[in-house]
C-alpha cells in the first residue's frame, strides 16, 4: 500500500489535474464570448428601450400601439424560442435571398443570433424600465421645456431622458444580471461561450461535477463584477434630489 | 389707448375640454412694457389661458398674436419659435432637476438657439446675476429654496430674451418670508420695461405695479379695469368681493 500523500503526488495525479485545469481554462475563455454577448446584447436592448419608452408615454396612438406590440411579442416568447427563430428561420431567409441576389453564399453567425435574440427581447424589458422612471418625474418638466421653445422630440431627448435613465442604473443593473444568466441559453446554437464550452468538457471526460460547478462560479463572478459596476456607476452619476437617496431616510427613527 | 397693434393680443379664445367650457370667449390684449394682472377663483381657467397663450393647449377657437403674428397661421414646426419669444413662469418652478442652476438657465440657449457652450454660460451666469444669485450657480434645484428656484426660473426664461411673460402665480408655493425676493425681481423686470401678463393673488402687489386688473370666474373675463377695480366701497364689484374674502382669509 502506497501512503496518500504519495498517491496525490503520484504521476497519474498530476497528469489529470494539469488536464482540468487546461480544460478549466479553455472552459474560463468562455466569459470572453459571454462578456461580449452580454454588452452587445444590453446595447441593442438599451437602442431599442429608450425610443420604445418615449413612444409609449409621448407618441402619437398609433406608435403607442406599435411599441405595445413589440412589447407583447417579445416579452411572450421564450428566448430560446426566439434564438432558433432568428437563427433557423429568419436567418436563413436573408441568406437564401443574398446568394439569389449576389451569387455569393452568405453565412450568418450563432454569435450574431444570439446576441440578436437577447437584445431584441431586452429592448422590450428594458422599455418598461425606462417607462416607469419617465412616468415617476414630474410631468412640470417637459411643459416647462415645451414653453421654452423646445420641439417634443429634443425636450424628450435633452431633458427627459437624461433624467430617465439616471433614475433607471438600479433597474439597468438587475436587468443585467438577468440577461447574463438568459446568455447561457446560447450554447444551443453553438456559440462558443461559457455553457457551450463546459458542455464540450462534459461530454468529452463524462465528469460532470467540476465543471458545472466551474460555470456556476464564473457566472457568479460576472453577475457580482457587472453589478458592482453599475453600483460605481450610480454612485458617481448621482445627483442630488434626483431619484431615490437612501441616505435621506438614514436619518429617520429606526422601529 | 395707444393706436399702435398691441404686442401681444388674445382674441375670443374657447378651450374646451371633456364637453366642458374651460374657457370662453377670452380677450385681452398687451402693449409694450404693461403688466396686466389677472385674479379669480380656483377653477376658474387661469392656469389655462395661460397655457392657451403661448398655445401649449390648443384653444378650440379664436387666435392670439404677438407683434401680429398668428400663432394659429404657424404650422407644427414654427410653434416652438413663438413659444421661444414667450417666457412662462410656473406656480412650482419646474425646473429641470438633473441641471444645476448655472445649466437650467443655458441649456434652452444651446438646444434651441443652438449657441456654443461657453457663450451660452456666459450669458447664464449674466442672467443668474440679475436674479442675484450668481454665488448659487452649481447648486442644484433640490439644493435650493422655494425663492431661489422661483428666481432661476426666472433667469431661465429670461435668457431666452422673450417678447412677453406669462407668470402663472409666482409666489403661490413659497413661504411667506421668501415671497418678496421674487416679487422683488418682478417688479424690477416691469420697471424695465417688460410686458407681462401675471396670475397672482398678492393683491398689494397687483394694485401698486399693474396697469390693470383683469377678473376671471368660470372660465369668462367678467370684470376688468384700473387697479382701483379692487377697493371694497359702494359700487364694489365682483373683483373686489374677491379681494375682501382674500384679505379676510390672510388678514391684511
Ligand atoms: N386637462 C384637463 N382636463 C380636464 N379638466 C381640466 C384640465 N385642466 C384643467 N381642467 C379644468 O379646467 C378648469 C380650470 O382650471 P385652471 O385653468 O387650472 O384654473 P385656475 O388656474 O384658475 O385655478 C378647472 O375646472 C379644471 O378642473
Ligand atoms: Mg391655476
Amino acid at each position: 500500500m502506497t501512503p496518500p500523500a504519495a498517491s496525490l503526488l503520484s504521476p497519474e495525479t498530476l497528469a489529470s489535474l494539469s488536464e482540468f485545469l487546461q480544460s478549466a481554462l479553455f472552459v474560463a475563455q468562455g466569459c470572453g464570448y459571454t462578456v461580449a454577448l452580454i454588452l452587445l446584447a444590453m446595447s441593442i436592448g438599451l437602442a431599442v428601450g429608450l425610443p420604445l419608452s418615449a413612444f409609449q408615454v409621448y407618441g402619437p396612438k398609433w406608435t403607442r400601439r406599435l411599441a405595445g406590440l413589440y412589447i407583447w411579442f417579445f416579452r411572450g416568447i421564450p428566448i430560446l424560442v426566439l434564438m432558433f427563430m432568428i437563427y433557423f428561420g429568419f436567418f436563413n431567409i436573408i441568406e437564401s435571398v443574398c446568394l439569389k441576389w449576389s451569387g455569393k453564399p452568405l453565412t450568418l453567425s450563432p454569435f450574431l443570433a444570439s446576441v440578436l435574440a437577447l437584445g431584441l427581447a431586452s429592448g422590450a424589458y428594458q422599455s418598461q424600465i425606462f417607462k416607469g422612471a419617465i412616468l415617476s418625474l414630474p410631468s412640470g418638466q417637459f411643459r416647462a421645456a415645451l414653453a421654452m421653445g423646445f420641439s417634443r422630440t429634443s425636450a424628450i431627448v435633452s431633458i427627459v431622458l437624461p433624467q430617465a435613465m439616471r433614475i433607471s442604473i438600479p433597474a439597468w443593473s438587475n436587468e443585467y444580471s438577468i440577461l447574463l444568466k438568459d446568455s447561457a441559453v446560447a450554447y444551443v446554437l453553438g456559440t462558443m461561450e461559457i455553457m457551450a464550452r463546459t458542455r464540450f468538457m462534459t461530454s468529452l471526460t463524462f465528469t460532470h461535477t467540476p465543471y458545472y460547478l466551474l460555470a456556476g462560479l464564473l457566472y457568479y463572478l460576472l453577475t457580482w463584477l457587472g453589478v458592482k459596476m453599475l453600483n460605481r456607476l450610480d454612485k458617481m452619476t448621482r445627483i442630488p434630489g434626483l431619484g431615490h437617496d437612501l441616505k435621506a431616510e438614514d436619518h429617520l427613527q429606526a422601529d | 389707448m395707444t393706436s399702435t397693434t398691441p404686442l401681444l393680443e388674445v382674441s375670443r379664445i374657447s378651450r374646451i375640454i371633456d364637453g366642458k367650457t374651460i374657457l370662453d370667449d377670452v380677450s385681452l390684449s398687451l402693449n409694450k412694457g404693461d403688466l396686466k394682472v389677472v385674479i379669480g377663483p380656483s377653477g376658474g381657467g387661469k392656469s389655462t389661458l395661460l397655457q392657451c397663450i403661448n398655445f401649449l393647449q390648443v384653444p378650440n377657437s379664436g387666435d392670439v398674436f404677438l407683434a401680429g403674428q398668428s400663432a394659429r397661421a404657424m404650422g407644427r414646426r414654427n410653434i416652438c419659435g413663438f413659444r421661444q419669444k414667450i417666457g412662462m413662469i410656473f406656480q412650482d418652478f419646474n425646473l429641470f432637476d438633473h441641471l444645476n442652476a448655472l445649466d437650467n438657465v443655458a441649456v434652452a440657449l444651446r438646444k434651441v438657439k443652438g449657441e456654443k457652450k461657453v457663450q451660452a454660460r456666459k450669458r447664464a451666469m449674466s442672467e443668474l446675476e440679475r436674479v442675484g444669485l450668481a454665488d448659487k450657480f452649481h447648486l442644484y434645484p433640490s439644493q435650493l429654496s422655494g425663492g431661489q428656484k422661483q428666481r432661476v426660473s426666472l433667469a431661465r426664461a429670461l435668457a431666452m430674451d422673450p417678447m412677453v411673460m406669462l407668470l402663472d402665480e409666482p409666489t403661490s408655493a413659497l413661504d411667506p418670508e421668501l415671497i418678496g425676493e421674487v416679487l422683488n425681481v418682478i417688479a424690477q423686470l416691469s420697471l424695465s420695461g417688460m410686458t407681462m401678463l401675471m396670475v397672482t393673488h398678492q393683491i398689494g402687489f397687483a394694485r401698486h405695479l399693474t396697469t390693470e386688473i383683469i377678473f376671471m370666474e368660470e372660465g369668462r373675463v367678467v370684470e376688468t379695469g384700473p387697479p382701483e377695480l379692487l377697493e371694497a366701497g359702494p359700487g364694489g364689484g365682483r373683483a373686489a368681493d374677491f379681494c375682501a374674502k382674500l384679505a379676510e382669509v390672510t388678514g391684511r
